[in-house]
C-alpha cells in the first residue's frame, strides 16, 4: 500500500480541562483528508470542545494538534467553521447578506471593508444553500433552518478545504435536513474534509462516511463500517442505547 | 422660552459652550454605547462610571491639578481598572458577573465618596468643585473641557470606524471572530477602552451616578427604529446629543437643576417615544397589528364556521342564529364579525333566524379553506 498523505487533521495527546475536570482526556486522532466525519457521543462528551480546541479556542493543557501537516496558526485560511446556531444572538441589527460577508474578513485583514467581490461571493454561496431570495433579510426574520443555511454559507465563502460544523442539524426541519447534507456530502465530492458534531445516531450510517466516538476519551475513529459498532456505541453511551438495526449491526450506507 | 432658549444658545458664549460639549457627550457615549447594548455588557458602562470617582480624586490629590485632561486620565484609569477587577474576579472566583459588577461598583464609588469628603476638608481651598463629578455641571464647562471632549471622543469614534468590522464581528460571532485569527482579547481590550473613554468625556457634564445611563438609553432607543449597525450608531449618536443638548440647556439657564438628572430625564424621554412609536418593533405598533391579525382571524373563523354549517346542511338557505356561531368559535365578537363580513357582501342577514353565507361567501370560503393545508405548507 502506498504512504497516505498527512492527514487533514492529526490530533496528538490532547487534554482539556475546564477547572480541575476533564472535557477531553489524552485524544489521538487522524482524520484522512476528504471524508465525511461525524463527531459523537453523549451529552458532554467533550465533542464542541474537541473542535474548539482544534480551532485554538480554547487552550488545551496538553496536546498538539496539526492540520494538514502543520499548526493551526499557520493554516486558518484552510479552515472554516460553523458554531452551533444558538451560539449568536438573532436579533443583532444586520442582514443576511451581511453575515455571510464576515466569512471573508480574514481574508480581506484588517480595517479593508468586504466591496463588490466579497458581496459577488457572499450571493454565490447564498445560492448554494437556498437563501438567495433572502440576502437583503433581517436576521431576526428567520427560521431555524434559515438561520443554519446562512451560517453555511458563510462558511463556504471561507473557500476553505476542512469545514467544521457544531451540531448543523439542530432544530432544524426534515427539508433541511436533506438539504445540507446533500452540500456537505457536494463538499466531500469536492475533496473538502468535513468534519461534523451529530446527535442522531440513526443517521450516521446514512451520512457519513467516517466517525469519531468520543466520551471524554477517544473511544474509536475511523471508516463507520468498521467502527460505527454496538460494542464501540456501548463503551461511548455506557450501554445506555440499543437502537441498531435488527441485525445489530448500523445499516450499510 | 423656546424662543428665548434659542437665541441664547445662539448668542451666549457661555451657552454656546455648554451645547457643544453636551453634543459631543452625547454623540460619543451613544455611539460607543452601542457596542456595550449589543453585546450585553450595557452594565459594564455603570460600574466604569462609578469607578472613576475615586480616579478623580487621586488625580487631583497627586497632582493638586484640576486640569481637565489631568482628571479625566485619573478617571479613565481608575475606570479601566474597575473593569479588569470585574473580569479578574468572574475568571478566577465562583462569583458571578453581575455580582462581580455591583462589588466593584460599590466599593470603587465608596472609595471615591471618601476621598472627595477628604479633600473637602482640606484647608486650602483650592479643592471646591470636584463634587460637580457626582451629579455633573454642565454650566462649569470651560472651552478647554470642550476641546478635551473633543479630542478623546474623536480619537475613539475614529479607532472605532478603522476597527468597525472587526468590531462589528466580536460584537456578533466572537468565536467565529477566533477561527479568523483576529485577536479577540485584544479587540476586547480595545473595545471596553473605547466605552471608557466614552464614559469619561461625558463624566463633567452628566457626573459618575448617571453616566451609564448616556451609554445604554441612546442605543436601546437607536435599536428600535433600524436593522442596521451603522445607521444604529449613527442614531444613538443623534439621541445622544439630543438628550445632551437638551438636558444641559435646561439645567443652566431654565432652572438650577442638576445637569446630569436633567440630561437622563431627556434620554429617557427619547427611549420611551421610542418603545412606543417605532415600526415594527414600538409597542404601539404591535398593539395595532396584533389587533389587525386578530381581528381577521375571527372573520376568517366565522366564515369557516358558516361553510362549514352549510356543508352539513347541504344549502345556503338555512340561516344559523349567532349564538350557535358563537359556541362554534368559542368566541365574543361574533355579531362584530358578521356585520364586517356583511359589508363585504360574504354573508347576509335572514331575518330573525339568523346567518348564512352569500353565493359570493360560499365562493370565497371555498377558495380558502378547501386549499388551506396547500396553503399552510407554502407557508
Amino acid at each position: 500500500m502506498p504512504e497516505p498523505p498527512a492527514p487533514a487533521i492529526e490530533v496528538a495527546d490532547l487534554t482539556v480541562a475546564y477547572r480541575d475536570k476533564p472535557a477531553l482526556w489524552d485524544i489521538d486522532l487522524a482524520v484522512p483528508s476528504g471524508v465525511l466525519m461525524a463527531v459523537v457521543g453523549p451529552n458532554g462528551a467533550g465533542k464542541t470542545t474537541l473542535i474548539k480546541a482544534i480551532l485554538g479556542l480554547l487552550r488545551p493543557a496538553a496536546g498538539s494538534i496539526l492540520i494538514h501537516g502543520r499548526p493551526y496558526e499557520e493554516q486558518r485560511r484552510l479552515v472554516a467553521y460553523v458554531p452551533q446556531r444558538g451560539s449568536v444572538d438573532w436579533d443583532f441589527p444586520t442582514s443576511v447578506l451581511d453575515v455571510v460577508m464576515m466569512g471573508r474578513y480574514g481574508e480581506l485583514g484588517w480595517v479593508r471593508r468586504p466591496g463588490r467581490r466579497e458581496r459577488e461571493l457572499a450571493l454565490e454561496a447564498l445560492e448554494q444553500t437556498g437563501m438567495h431570495a433572502f440576502a437583503g433579510r433581517q436576521i431576526s426574520q428567520l427560521s431555524g433552518g434559515q438561520q443554519q443555511r446562512v451560517f453555511l454559507a458563510r462558511a463556504l465563502v471561507q473557500a476553505a478545504r476542512i469545514y467544521f460544523m457544531d451540531e448543523p442539524f439542530q432544530g432544524v426541519d426534515a427539508t433541511t435536513e436533506v438539504a445540507i447534507v446533500k452540500l456537505l456530502q457536494e463538499l466531500r465530492g469536492a475533496g473538502k474534509t468535513v468534519v461534523v458534531v451529530h446527535h442522531d445516531l440513526q443517521t450516521v450510517a446514512e451520512y457519513f462516511d467516517w466517525v469519531t466516538l468520543l466520551n471524554v476519551r477517544r473511544i474509536a475513529s475511523g471508516p463507520v463500517r468498521e467502527v460505527f459498532t454496538d460494542e464501540n456505541l456501548r463503551l461511548a453511551y455506557g450501554g445506555r442505547v440499543a437502537f441498531l438495526g435488527s441485525d445489530g449491526r448500523p445499516p450499510e450506507a | 422660552m423656546v424662543a428665548s432658549l434659542l437665541r441664547d444658545l445662539v448668542a451666549d458664549h457661555t451657552v454656546r459652550t455648554v451645547a457643544l460639549g453636551a453634543a459631543i457627550l452625547g454623540i460619543v457615549s451613544g455611539a460607543l454605547g452601542t457596542f456595550a447594548v449589543l453585546r450585553r455588557q450595557s452594565l459594564l458602562g455603570d460600574a466604569m462610571s462609578h469607578a472613576a470617582l475615586p480616579g478623580i480624586a487621586i488625580a487631583f490629590l497627586l497632582t493638586g491639578s484640576k486640569a481637565p485632561f489631568v482628571l479625566v486620565a485619573g478617571a479613565a484609569i481608575a475606570g479601566w481598572l474597575g473593569t479588569l477587577v470585574v473580569m479578574a474576579i468572574v475568571r478566577s472566583t465562583r462569583i458571578k458577573y453581575d455580582s462581580a459588577l455591583g462589588i466593584v461598583l460599590s466599593v470603587f464609588f465608596g472609595v471615591g465618596l471618601v476621598l472627595l469628603t477628604f479633600i473637602q476638608r482640606r484647608p486650602d481651598a483650592s479643592q471646591a468643585g470636584l463634587d460637580k463629578f457626582l451629579f455633573g455641571q454642565a454650566a462649569s464647562l470651560l472651552v478647554r473641557d470642550v476641546v478635551t471632549m473633543a479630542v478623546l471622543g474623536a480619537a475613539a469614534l475614529t479607532c472605532a470606524a478603522l476597527l468597525w468590522k472587526e468590531l462589528k464581528l466580536l460584537a456578533f460571532d466572537p468565536d467565529f471572530a477566533g477561527t479568523l485569527g483576529l485577536p479577540i482579547r485584544v479587540l476586547d481590550a480595545v473595545l471596553t477602552g473605547l466605552l471608557v473613554i466614552g464614559i469619561v468625556v461625558g463624566l463633567q457634564t452628566v457626573g459618575v451616578v448617571l453616566m451609564s445611563a448616556m451609554v445604554v438609553a441612546p442605543a436601546a432607543a437607536a435599536r428600535q427604529w433600524t436593522d442596521r449597525l451603522g445607521f444604529m450608531i449613527v442614531l444613538a449618536g443623534g439621541f445622544g446629543a439630543l438628550a445632551g443638548v437638551a438636558g444641559a440647556i435646561l439645567s443652566s439657564e431654565a432652572s438650577r437643576l442638576p445637569t446630569g438628572p436633567t440630561i437622563v430625564l431627556c434620554a429617557g424621554a427619547i427611549v420611551i417615544v421610542s418603545l412606543l412609536a417605532a415600526p415594527n418593533r414600538g409597542l404601539v405598533w404591535t398593539w395595532a397589528s396584533d389587533r389587525r391579525d386578530r381581528h381577521r382571524l375571527r372573520l376568517d373563523a366565522v366564515l369557516a364556521d358558516l361553510y362549514a354549517l352549510a356543508g352539513q346542511h347541504g344549502t345556503l338557505d338555512h340561516a344559523h342564529p349567532v349564538p350557535v356561531l358563537e359556541a362554534m368559535s368559542a368566541g365574543h365578537g361574533v355579531s362584530e364579525s358578521l356585520r364586517a363580513l356583511e359589508e363585504r357582501g360574504l354573508v347576509r342577514q335572514r331575518g330573525d333566524e339568523g346567518w348564512t353565507l352569500t353565493p359570493t361567501g360560499s365562493n370565497e370560503a371555498e377558495r380558502r379553506f378547501r386549499s388551506r393545508s396547500t396553503l399552510e405548507e407554502g407557508a
